[in-house]
């Protein structure tokens, strides 16, 4: 009968034990770059994964204190012969206090965070740069377009791609993200990126990334019956040159193709 | 007896009586057979009838649940029964489109055809004259319509599945253009189209039902029940009618222009010069995040309503099981209304990622974290209430600390979801989805589950079996966590929701999160197990439980004082009421719980006007 506190023990035990766990297993923790390791790859990454680190440590030391004080209550005051209920009705003193320390906690988080949210979303916060590229999502792929030789979108040398995303290293990239049919959403795991693709909007998104190799994109908004395949490649190259003569050998393939596809009497 | 409370200068709005002023007198119970059980006026009827629809589709989703998990777990892999019946032609495996049927569609029947309906149509139906004192309800045909505009809605839910292209598949929210046109998903044939009327019909229930509430608490409070002498379960049921009236009219008004959009091609929904599918068609002029706003101005305050009630009911058992007045019970009640009011502002926390302007977010996020306030208050209150009590662990109490437990949980994950930077991450994972069964199931339906074992006795007038009753709390607690909690980890790992097939994703295909995918299903199919020992129990109770006695559990508030189950009129004479509910263990008086009808000791210590 008395042991019953031991069950809500055991379950808060289970709790903080996973969360305790999960940063010495690199499947359990946030995801990271190709190397393994617990941290996000993008600037913008870490400071979101401090975030959450911080919220972590809060809520934890919150949980763990209100768990404590559940099961000593049920199990301290567990019913036995002889004992008597006490007769109170409450403390207005506790409740202020226990209204202005978590209003305190919890202001403290909001403005605490609101500058890297700036710094992520609004507009005036973007790179003031040309953009890497314009990414459509459609059912049910990422259509992407980069601006060729002539460094301007939507012009006739522009590199059209699917699924596949490329960018430098350490190097602030910036994208239009557009929705051809319904709402998609854009989400870079390893770097903590996402944002809704919306039919009617054009939205800009910038990141970046200090480890070279290869990530995944993923569609986070449920989009039809193929959303779940929705994945695109994400390459991380090392450096300008190296993305350059990538987009060298993709232009010329992407012209090769136009160029069987005219055939023979267009030359 | 004469009525001396306000009811009398109403008198016509009660509808049963002819020249009288209604409810103090007695009436005498139908004796047809389709007036008295299904066709009835009568709100403990009415109350029954939603008990036991709400459970039969409980059954449904759990069933659903259990499907979504084998695929996650197991993706394309035959599934027992199901795949050997449907998809014989396609090598037994569930088709992706099927997967987004099932969370559509699970979403859909536990939100809006299980947890509000039990919460909200059962036990405010079955509860809220009890509890306050009155005969039966402000407008009992009303009650009764409100009833049965439901099976409108499960027809219509329920043929979904059926038609062409089966039900919908949008996901429980629905967002256009996804919803809205007929090319953008396999499903969104009429499916969708049903989802839409199934949806309304249900919302007219519950708008006939929170008129009801609110008039019934407003006017037919018997003698001496004044507004602060209410129990928590009335208070937070007359809060979450408040907010269903409010709140519905604008999801309906969002259900009519999705229809519209589907129906007749207007284009509230879809941005200009948009093209349809592959075809030559312009269409558009609206704004495809209209919905989002529409959808969570009512959906939001909506997990307030699947909540509020659960909390009031749990501040009852409480109480009652730790013999010992509710801490803090005014502050319970502003807590209450505060989490409605803040309710209202906090919409767009659903959105953070949506493409609304993200100066917009940062407002949301502040009135998001504010709301965490007032449910830390009640959870420090519950606290308040054990300590120092004689804490009895019965099933209903068992089923209440849970309630407190895992509603932490849910509370606190809540803060990483408010904070938006880390809202950019987590968004549409699993950690999502943990969250919301912490509230959801650690919450609601453990509050459910103690409202049940606690109030089955007044209802049918017998006892469920405790024994039984601890070993379904004690299943279900444990592989509640065991397919809920590790959700919070894959989602930190950036698992999303709704994805048929993680192996696809390299970062997902590892020993780590297929393992964890295969603990929770186990888990998961254990917890859908484990019910089978509650229905057996809630249905041989009916019959061979051990009889109950109007007040089993010793508690105090008015519907303990009538028989059980109470008769057609509810009271013999309106009863009159000194003190609140929640008098337990007062120095000076016979036992250690003092009936609401029963004058306060005249030893005893005064009540404290600020806390009781």
């Amino acid at each position: 009968m008395r042991y019953w506190p031991l069950l809500f023990a055991a379950a808060a035990v289970f709790a903080v034990g996973s969360f305790v766990y999960s940063p010495f297993d690199p499947d359990w923790w946030l995801p990271a770059g190709p190397e393994g390791g617990l941290t996000s790859v993008s600037s913008i990454g870490r400071r979101i994964d401090s975030l959450y680190i911080l919220i972590l440590v809060i809520t934890g030391v919150v949980f763990i204190g209100t768990q404590i004080a559940l099961v000593w209550a049920t199990w301290r005051f567990a019913d036995a012969p002889g004992r008597v209920a006490q007769y109170f009705h409450g403390s207005q003193r506790l409740e202020v206090i226990w209204t202005i320390v978590p209003a305190a906690i919890l202001v403290f988080i909001a403005l605490y965070q609101m500058g890297t949210w700036a710094d992520i979303k609004f507009r005036s916060s973007a790179p003031k740069i040309q953009p890497l590229a314009e990414i459509t999502g459609r059912q049910f792929q990422w259509v992407m377009r980069y601006p060729g030789p002539d460094g301007v979108l939507n012009t006739g040398d522009d590199l059209q791609l699917v699924n596949d995303l490329h960018f430098v290293k350490g190097k602030q990239s910036l994208i239009y993200l557009k929705a051809s049919d319904v709402i998609h959403s854009f989400f870079l795991p390893a770097l903590r990126i996402k944002q809704d693709a919306v039919p009617g909007l054009t939205i800009p998104v910038w990141f970046d990334a200090d480890t070279q190799g290869k990530y995944e994109l993923v569609c986070a908004e449920l989009c039809g019956w193929g959303h779940y395949k929705m994945r695109g490649n994400v390459t991380v190259h090392g450096s300008q040159s190296d993305f350059d003569e990538w987009m060298g050998r993709a232009l010329n393939e992407q012209n090769r193709d136009t160029v069987a596809a005219v055939g023979p009497q267009g030359r | 007896m004469s009525t001396t409370h306000t009811a009398d200068a109403h008198g016509n709005g009660h509808g049963h009586g002819s020249d009288d002023h209604g409810h103090d007198h007695i009436h005498a119970q139908p004796t047809n057979f389709l007036r008295r059980y299904v066709f009835s006026e009568d709100h403990k009827v009415i109350g029954i009838q939603f008990l036991f629809s709400s459970l039969i589709f409980f059954v449904l989703g759990g069933l659903m649940a259990m499907a979504i998990r084998w695929q996650l777990a197991w993706p394309w892999s035959p599934m027992p029964i199901l795949s050997q019946t449907l998809w014989a032609n396609q090598g037994y495996r569930m088709p992706p489109e099927f997967y987004n049927k099932l969370f559509t569609m699970h979403g859909t029947v536990m939100i809006f055809f299980v947890i509000v309906p039990i919460l909200s149509g059962a036990f405010g139906n079955y509860l809220i004259p009890l509890m306050i004192g009155a005969r039966d309800m402000a407008f009992p045909k009303l009650n009764m319509f409100s009833y049965w505009a439901m099976p409108f809605s499960f027809v219509a839910i329920l043929n979904s599945f059926v038609v062409e292209g089966g039900s919908a598949e949008a996901g429980w929210t629905s967002y256009p253009p996804l919803s809205s046109f007929l090319q953008s998903t396999v499903g969104s044939l009429s499916g969708q189209t049903w989802w839409l009327v199934g949806l309304l019909f249900a919302g007219i229930s519950s708008l006939m039902g929170s008129i009801n509430y609110i008039t019934t608490i407003i006017m037919l409070r018997s003698p001496g029940m004044r507004m602060f002498r209410m129990p928590m379960t009335v208070w937070a049921l007359f809060i979450t009618a408040l907010l269903q009236a409010f709140a519905l009219p604008v999801l309906t008004s969002a259900l009519v222009m999705q229809l519209l959009d589907r129906t007749i091609g207007t284009n509230f929904f879809s941005p200009a010069n948009w093209v349809v599918g592959n075809g030559p068609e312009k269409v558009g002029g609206g704004q495809t995040i209209l919905w989002q706003h529409l959808f969570w101005f009512y959906s939001h305050p909506a997990v307030y309503i699947m909540i509020l009630p659960a909390m009031g009911m749990v501040s009852d058992i409480i109480s009652t099981f730790s013999r010992k007045p509710l801490f803090g019970y005014k502050p319970m009640v502003f807590a209450t209304a505060a989490i409605a009011g803040l309710g209202f502002i906090v919409w767009g926390h659903h959105m953070f990622q949506s493409g609304m302007n993200p100066a917009l977010g940062a407002t949301f996020m502040l009135s998001t974290m504010m709301i965490a306030l007032p449910s830390a208050i009640k959870v420090f209150n519950w606290l308040g209430t054990m300590w120092g009590g004689r804490v009895q662990f019965t099933t209903a109490m068992l089923n209440a600390i849970a309630f407190v437990a895992m509603f932490i949980i849910g509370g606190l994950s809540g803060i990483f979801m408010a904070a938006t930077p880390v809202d950019m991450h987590i968004h549409d994972t699993y950690f999502i989805v943990a969250h919301i069964h912490y509230v959801l199931f650690g919450g609601s339906t453990f509050g459910v589950f103690a409202a049940i074992y606690y109030w089955y006795p007044k209802m049918f007038g017998r006892l469920m079996d405790e024994r039984l009753g601890k070993i379904h709390f004690l299943l279900s607690f444990i592989f509640f966590n065991g397919t809920f909690f590790l959700m919070h980890i894959v989602g930190m790992h950036g698992h999303p929701r709704r994805i048929a097939d993680p192996l696809i994703y390299g970062y997902l295909n590892n020993a780590g999160i297929t393992g964890m995918n295969k603990f929770m299903t186990y888990s998961a199919f254990a917890l859908g197990l484990s019910q089978i020992i509650f229905a057996w129990n809630f249905f041989y109770s009916l019959v061979g439980g051990e009889k109950a006695g109007p007040n089993p559990w010793k508690a105090n508030s008015l519907e303990w004082t009538t028989t059980s189950p109470p008769p057609y009129y509810n009271f013999e004479t309106l009863p009159t009421v000194y003190h609140p509910a929640y008098e337990f263990s007062v120095p000076g008086a016979a036992a250690d719980f003092l009936p609401q009808t029963e004058p306060m000791p005249a030893d005893a210590p005064p009540l404290d006007p600020v806390m009781a």
